[in-house]
């Protein structure tokens, strides 16, 4: 039986394993940012605006709720990085000029806080330090306010805003061309004529604040500075993915285990129930002795709490040890300036749980059905197998059958509920492996859709703020730009019925080559000259259609309040936000012909050569290359998908070789008697091979199936849990996802196959001429 | 002995050491033996004679530890597992002491699940009709007697038209009413088809059917008889 406990430990450590796993990495990360945070005062409430006179700040300070407030200014500056040609933009945040910044504080891991009394000191963070390999010391030049500086680095530190650095809009984090820096509040008050003034409000608040207020009473001081609106903690964008990467890892520490442990009932109970069917003289010799229906029940409830141990335990090591690598390579993408890989006693008490009740179940009916049987009636051979024709064969196709397909349909047909479990648990397998590589499709389908179909630029360029559409003559003169198109991007907040959202309305030419909007079914869609289309997940949201009328409040310039026909929603994966036609949305802001950026067709040869045009170009703010914004994508998910494709892996190959391996013994046991004498008869080992190893492919080839089709329901599920306004993961599963589910439960179905042939080879032939059945 | 046939088995000096554990068990120490086309021959023996491992190696199913064993002049003690499966499948049937019907099939397909590999057999209820079972073809293992599963098994046997019939306790399992229908089939197959038969009993009352008598005892034959008068499996009694 070493065999079959065998098979069964390995599910059970697998399904411990993967719930140790995602729980443990889960709950340290949850914990190290909650210490993070605490320990380095995180905000509650982020403001950003133009400019507000520093007399403000009580005001705010006066709101009731609001606990700490610190008033910073924070702009984007061009970086300049000797040895690296491309574009790259820094994020500058000021500290106080006495040293240590009240709220958001930094954690220093090398150097010191910059000299106030100097105005080209910087700290930089870990992130863009490591990607550049800088050192306390180094210099890298800066754009400020129009005027080159160069700055030397004198620390290198962390922060809880920014533990994970994205650029806005950008689609994954770029450590190359995007870095946070901190200077001195004189510094930069001074470089961006900021004395007196602030542009940035960070602020904690009392527990007992009323959120929804605080951030209202924060807009009416505000709102006439510039102000974008208060946004809470929730919604900071370093916050905020991570949460969302929390919540896709609860899903899968609940998801996954599950799958493993109903595995694991099923063959502990196919186990069990043969053990104790071979055993019932046993049962029955012991019960005559006076043997209670206790006793017996506790007998056996011993060998399965052995084999959930070796589970529980091996699970439980392979989850710390999973976890932890997990953790590491979670780290980084996400940085902590520590980690606390943390296995709560709740968590180990929650795995012996499910194991336990995954036993019971598995054996409760088994082992009651053999403790009430009178002990006279059990020594009593069991009755022979009653059989009949399948039902298959009622259809006519016996006459095609041999003798050896009959006795695998009949074989199949007599335990239905077994061999449909046993189709289940195949296909979960399938379904497993699938899942694992439906992330990877859906991200490159993603990639696709988005820069592929939709956006066609090699390039963006943004300018430090609305600027004439004349600027774009210059932009197509220069040497390397094939084409360009112009841009607009406004903030905004949409509303309808009850509920808003705040954006960005982006204005397109008419006919560009370069924006695409895409309808559901990825066929363009072509800006009307008037009205707003909107990503169908904000769409959805809101509650909004085509046809309705969408209020828009813009939340620059004019400010304006206009209700705009929605007229059609456009499919994204990444964002949300609404397109006009630019000239609609100059009308709307009433500001003339104004444009934020160019989309740029470039000349690669002539990259560089743009590069340090643009960057001395005070009115450019930065660029966006297309081809960048692809590898870096793909090379941060690359690790994390590694891994889990690696897990997934083993786990699907775990359950399919349980399940496949198990039923084959227990096949090969049962049946021994029946294929021994078909050896004695002539059969060939081949073809007896063929009888109970058959059995299993039909099986499988069924179960690959439903796997197939279970999986994508999986996939279905875990795309809709996970859909957020910051992406949509689309269901899209390749042909070769398939292929390689199918591959690992064949391969893995294989190995146990080859291991259970060798036994049947070795039949004893000589003991079935002499036993009963 | 009958020289005019053709001998079929040829044994000599066969041995067969089994070990079990420490001990060794000499199951037969150096049998010579010959079995002849169209006989009938019982194996006679207590328990542990050696008469089972006799029969055993000469069906391919054991090997020996030392000695020789030919079929129709084909060495049996150097033929392989291909080999030896080989000639199981087209020149041995084999009855066993507790049927070993395969319980998913019915009667008839029980019967064609040995044709369907034969070389040239007769159908399979053409070999039912020879044990009188033509109205139960289509019943299974677990709707049949004992007598009938046994009387399936023999047509299993018969039905690849087998040189060697070798039945290892035929009428073992059942009782003597039983088991007097089971010998007159075989009785009928051997005297019908002519297919040599060797019957492994320990009940001496079956003896009296044979043309040869061959007592085994502690791995030796002791004594090889022929009745000159053969009962008929209908008048045997015990």
């Amino acid at each position: 039986m070493k065999g079959q406990v065998f098979a069964i430990t390995l599910v059970v450590m697998s399904g411990v394993a993967t719930f140790i796993m995602f729980a443990t990495t889960m709950n340290s990360l949850s914990f190290t940012r909650n210490k993070f945070y605490r320990d380095y005062n995180f905000a509650d409430v982020f403001v950003n605006l133009k400019r507000a006179p520093e007399g403000l700040k009580d005001k705010i300070k006066n709101i009731n709720g609001v606990n700490q407030l610190e008033t910073r200014v924070s702009v984007y500056a061009k970086l300049d990085i000797k040895g690296f040609s491309e574009s790259v933009t820094g994020k500058i945040i000021s500290i106080p000029d006495d040293g240590t910044p009240l709220l958001n504080r930094l954690y220093i891991r090398k150097g010191r806080l910059p000299d106030p009394a100097k105005d080209n000191e910087v700290v930089i963070n870990e992130t863009f330090a490591q990607a550049h390999n800088f050192k306390l010391g180094d210099q890298f030049a800066a754009v400020i306010n129009g005027k080159w500086k160069n700055l030397t680095i004198t620390g290198i530190a962390l922060s809880p805003e920014f533990v994970l650095l994205m650029k806005p809009w950008a689609m994954s984090p770029d450590f190359k061309r995007y870095g946070a820096l901190w200077m001195s509040r004189k510094a930069v008050s001074k470089a961006y004529d900021m004395d007196g003034a602030f542009n940035d409000v960070v602020l904690t608040l009392y527990p007992d604040a009323q959120l929804a207020d605080v951030l209202r009473d924060i807009d009416n001081i505000l709102g006439n500075y510039g102000g974008y609106g208060a946004y809470a903690r929730k919604d900071q964008i370093s916050h905020r993915l991570l949460s969302e990467e929390f919540k896709q890892l609860q899903m899968s520490s609940k998801i996954y285990p599950i799958i493993f442990i109903c595995v694991a009932a099923f063959l502990i109970n196919v186990v069990m129930s043969r053990t104790i069917n071979t055993q019932r003289e046993q049962i029955a010799t012991l019960k005559a002795f006076g043997y209670r229906n206790l006793d017996v029940g506790l007998h056996y409830t011993k060998l399965v709490v052995l084999i959930i141990t070796a589970g529980l335990l091996s699970g439980i090591a392979a989850g710390i040890w999973f976890g932890k690598m997990l953790g590491g390579i979670y780290m980084e993408v996400y940085r902590f300036p520590y980690f606390f890989y943390k296995v709560y006693p709740g968590v180990i008490v929650t795995a012996v749980l499910i194991s336990i009740a995954s036993a019971l179940a598995g054996t409760m009916h088994t082992l009651w059905r053999a403790a009430k049987q009178p002990p006279a009636e059990a020594m009593r051979p069991e009755p022979p197998a009653r059989y009949r024709v399948s039902l298959i064969e009622k259809t006519g196709i016996n006459r095609w059958l041999t003798q050896p397909s009959r006795i695998i349909l009949r074989n199949i047909e007599r335990k239905p509920i077994r061999t449909f479990l046993s189709v289940i648990g195949i296909a979960a397998a399938c379904a497993t492996m699938l899942s694992s590589g439906f992330f990877k499709d859906a991200i490159s389908f993603m990639v696709r859709v988005q820069y592929v179909l939709s956006q066609k630029e090699d390039m963006t360029l943004s300018f430090e703020e609305p600027t004439s559409r004349r600027a774009i003559y210059e932009i197509r003169e220069l040497e390397g730009v094939r084409y360009a198109e112009t841009y607009r991007t406004v903030p905004v907040k949409f509303k309808f019925g009850q509920r808003s959202y705040k954006t960005v309305i982006n204005g397109i030419e008419p006919d560009s080559r370069l924006h695409i909007l895409l309808d559901k079914n990825l066929k363009n869609i072509t800006i009307p000259p008037s009205g707003i289309l909107i990503t169908d997940h904000l769409g959805e949201y809101l509650g909004v259609k085509a046809g309705d009328l969408l209020t828009v409040e813009v939340l620059e310039g004019s400010k304006a309040i206009r209700q705009i026909p929605v007229v059609a929603l456009a499919k994204q994966y990444l964002g949300v936000m609404g397109y006009m036609n630019l000239d609609a949305l100059n009308r709307l802001m009433n500001e003339g012909e104004a444009i934020s950026g160019a989309y740029l067709v470039t000349d690669s040869n002539y990259q560089s050569q743009l590069f340090q045009k643009f960057i001395n170009m005070p009115q450019v703010s930065g660029t966006v290359v297309r081809n960048n914004e692809i590898r870096n994508f793909y090379d941060v998910q690359a690790k994390g998908m590694l891994f889990f494709t690696f897990i997934a892996t083993i786990l699907a190959s775990s359950i399919a070789f349980g399940v496949v391996y198990n039923s084959a013994r227990i096949s090969l046991s049962e049946r021994s008697r029946e294929l021994s004498s078909l050896r004695v008869l002539g059969y060939t080992r081949g073809e007896i091979a063929y009888i109970l190893l058959g059995e299993l492919g039909l099986i499988i080839l069924i179960a690959i199936p439903l796997g197939f089709i279970i999986g994508y329901g999986l996939c279905a599920y875990v795309a809709h849990v996970t859909a957020s306004d910051l992406f949509r993961v689309p269901l899209v599963i390749e042909l070769h996802t398939y292929a390689q589910a199918a591959v690992v439960v064949l391969i893995s179905a294989l190995i146990s196959g080859m291991i259970v042939r060798y036994k049947l080879d070795h039949l004893d032939l000589v003991e079935v001429l002499k036993t009963r059945e | 002995m009958n020289k005019s046939k053709e001998k079929y088995f040829h044994v000599r000096d066969l041995a067969k050491i089994y070990k079990m554990g420490e001990v060794e068990v000499h199951a037969l120490r150096g049998v010579d033996m010959e079995l002849y086309a169209g006989e009938l021959v019982v194996l006679l023996g207590p328990s542990g004679s050696g008469k089972s491992t006799l029969l055993n190696i000469m069906g391919g199913l054991d090997t020996a530890t030392s000695g020789f064993v030919s079929y129709r002049g084909k060495d049996l003690t150097k033929a392989n597992e291909k080999e030896l499966t080989e000639y199981r499948r087209i020149h041995v049937g084999f009855v066993f002491q507790f049927y070993n019907l395969i319980s998913s099939l019915t009667a008839r397909e029980n019967v064609a699940v040995v044709t369907e590999i034969a070389g040239n057999p007769m159908a399979p209820e053409d070999a039912l009709a020879l044990v009188g079972l033509t109205n139960r073809l289509d019943h299974f293992p677990a709707q049949l007697s004992g007598g009938e599963q046994q009387r399936v098994a023999i047509a299993r046997a018969i039905s690849k038209n087998p040189s060697v019939l070798l039945c290892d306790e035929p009428t073992g399992a059942l009782d003597s009413q039983t088991g007097i229908v089971v010998l007159k089939a075989l009785e009928r197959i051997n005297h019908e088809l002519g297919t040599a038969t060797a019957i492994i009993t320990h009940n001496v009352d079956i003896a009296g059917m044979a043309d040869r008598v061959i007592h085994l005892s502690n791995g030796k034959i002791v004594e090889a008889t022929v009745n000159k008068v053969k009962k008929s499996a209908g008048d045997l009694q015990w």
